[in-house]
């Protein structure tokens, strides 16, 4: 870690940096093509983003991956962020085998969740007279998602110092009034962490999903699987050129942000200094 | 209210949705249809035997191709001005925000028979090769959806060894490839074995891939479970009993990594 990589290492960084973006690349490409060729290029054409926002399934599909990303990231940070300061204060004879519980579904292949799921929501749903659907599926993905925000947010709760907590006592805060003015604020960053985390995932999923949702539900993955399956479209294409697109201006959004703020702190820094 | 009941909810929440599936995995993969106690589920797998071997086989490949792909990746990366290194580290996470499946789907276009690889070889005057629907296409999916899994954890832990134990290596004569093998490859190991379970599980469960870029040829563990309850087999009991064993192997890896004694955090490369 001394020396800076040499010519070698960016030369194999910008080769990994290709296979890495080639796909997406073609992908983006090919949704301005002007026939339904995915290989041959026929001229320029925005024919398939116009069918996309027509397309009725693909926009429902979105709708309801959207709903659920939303639910499902706003309750499971609720409930992880209460679960991961119990677990905090517990003693570690009761701890450490919740937490090992908690880890399972982030170890355990995807389509062993879905599958275990689906048994479960399947043989609750003959007892108490209920179809897998979007009340499933919420459910699963809150699942899924709670253990990463609880993840997110345990680091940040063993950096609090105790004392904090006991000071604020000693002054007078009950326990709630302390979690809601000195825990909450300190892990608020890890609280956010887990909050992007559940969302991105919920939105990405497809294996538990497709487990899960049942027939008359579909999110946009498990659309996008039914279309690969079915005759292919460009609509693909086109529909994941807006999402890339989506994404890697909200990363530069952020970025320059966190560059200012940083520029920012510098230069107050260094007027403290003179 | 005292702070430690908070998790009771979530600890009824675990119950019911995390023990609770996996107990009726159990039962279903030791039943009849009809509800009595078996092991035919279990001594039946026999038939299966060439799909565990493939699904290994193309897993252990595909980790293989991840660890020699993705270490330098993650050691160069370690290596840049902090600047350099968080752009590059967003550039090799970006992709992942893109759905795997369109991804994947990508890779279609590619690989196909009149694909882009296909007309850039002839474009060259070279012989086209044929891989969509081999089982190389489904190791390529693998490595190009799973290779930022590995990539990460290596480098989270590469970036965190305290210089001056390299430094002091040197300073007592060590070349920088006697350090690399000593020093670096030895403190890098929690890292490199997350990164296997990372790559490992997904890729010997994958069913998506396989279908895709496999075309229905590369008949994988994933697809055989994904047969059992959604498909034309329906056998939730064989489909139970093939889950059980895709947990045992995760199992095997969770003893593995804290056999190395790497901290929960790391056992998922957070």
């Amino acid at each position: 870690m001394s020396k800076k990589p040499g010519f070698f290492g960016r030369f194999y960084m910008g080769f990994i940096l290709f296979f890495l973006y080639a796909p997406i690349f073609v992908l983006i490409v090919f949704s301005f093509n002007s026939t339904r060729s995915r290989t041959v290029w026929t001229g320029f054409s925005l024919q398939w983003y116009q069918r996309l926002f027509s397309d009725g399934t693909i926009l429902d599909a979105f709708y309801t991956t959207l709903i659920i990303a939303a639910l499902a990231a706003v309750i499971s940070t609720v409930a992880g962020t209460i679960a991961a300061v119990g677990f905090y204060n517990m003693r570690s004879r009761w701890r450490i085998p919740l937490t090992q519980i908690n880890n399972i579904p982030m170890m355990n292949a995807d389509i062993v969740t879905g599958v275990s799921l689906s048994l479960l929501f399947v043989s609750l749903g003959s007892v108490l007279q209920f179809r897998l659907g979007f009340g499933t599926l919420l459910l699963a993905h809150i699942t899924f998602c709670i253990p990463y925000v609880v993840l997110a947010i345990m680091p940040k709760l063993r950096q609090i110092d105790r004392n904090l907590v006991d000071a604020a006592c000693d002054l007078g805060c009950t326990w709630m009034k302390a979690f809601w003015k000195v825990i909450i604020p300190e892990i608020r960053p890890g609280i956010i962490n887990g909050l992007i985390i559940a969302f991105t995932l919920s939105i990405d999923d497809f294996v538990i999903s497709y487990f899960t949702a049942g027939g008359n539900i579909m999110t946009l993955p498990m659309q996008i699987f039914a279309m690969t399956r079915r005759r292919i479209s460009p609509e693909i294409n086109a529909l994941s050129t807006i999402l890339f697109m989506s994404v890697l201006i909200l990363l530069i959004i952020i970025n320059v942000r966190d560059v200012k703020q940083e520029e920012k702190l510098k230069k107050r820094a260094a007027a403290l200094n003179q | 209210m005292k702070p430690k009941y908070f998790s009771i909810p979530y600890v009824g929440w675990m119950a019911m949705f995390v023990v609770a599936p996996i107990i009726i995995v159990f039962v279903y993969a030791f039943t009849t249809p009809g509800g009595e106690f078996t092991l035919r589920n279990f001594s039946d797998m026999g038939i299966f035997m060439p799909v565990f071997f493939r699904s290994f086989r193309l897993a252990f490949i595909a980790t293989l191709l991840c660890i020699a792909l993705g270490y330098p990746v993650a050691y160069i990366l370690a290596r840049e001005a902090s600047r350099v290194q968080l752009v590059l580290f967003m550039l090799i996470m970006l992709p992942l925000w893109m759905n795997f499946l369109l991804r994947t789907y990508a890779w279609m276009s590619i690989l196909e028979n009149t694909g882009l690889l296909n007309q850039f070889l002839s474009f060259l005057g070279l012989p086209t090769v044929r891989i969509i629907n081999t089982q190389t296409a489904v190791v390529i999916g693998m490595v190009y959806n799973f290779l930022p899994f590995m990539i990460l954890p290596i480098y989270s832990v590469i970036v965190k060894i305290d210089k001056n134990l390299l430094e002091a290596a040197h300073d007592l004569g060590a070349n920088s490839f006697l350090v690399f093998r000593k020093l670096i490859v030895p403190l890098s190991l929690p890292g490199i074995l997350s990164g296997v379970t990372m790559v490992f599980v997904p890729a010997v469960s994958a069913f998506v891939i396989t279908q895709l870029l496999g075309g229905g040829m590369v008949f994988l563990l994933g697809d055989l479970i994904e047969m059992q309850f959604l498909g034309t087999a329906h056998n939730p009991q064989v489909g139970s009993a093939i889950s059980i064993l895709m947990m045992l192997i995760v199992i095997a890896f969770v003893i593995l990594m804290n056999k190395f004694g790497s901290g929960e955090e790391k056992a998922v490369g957070l």
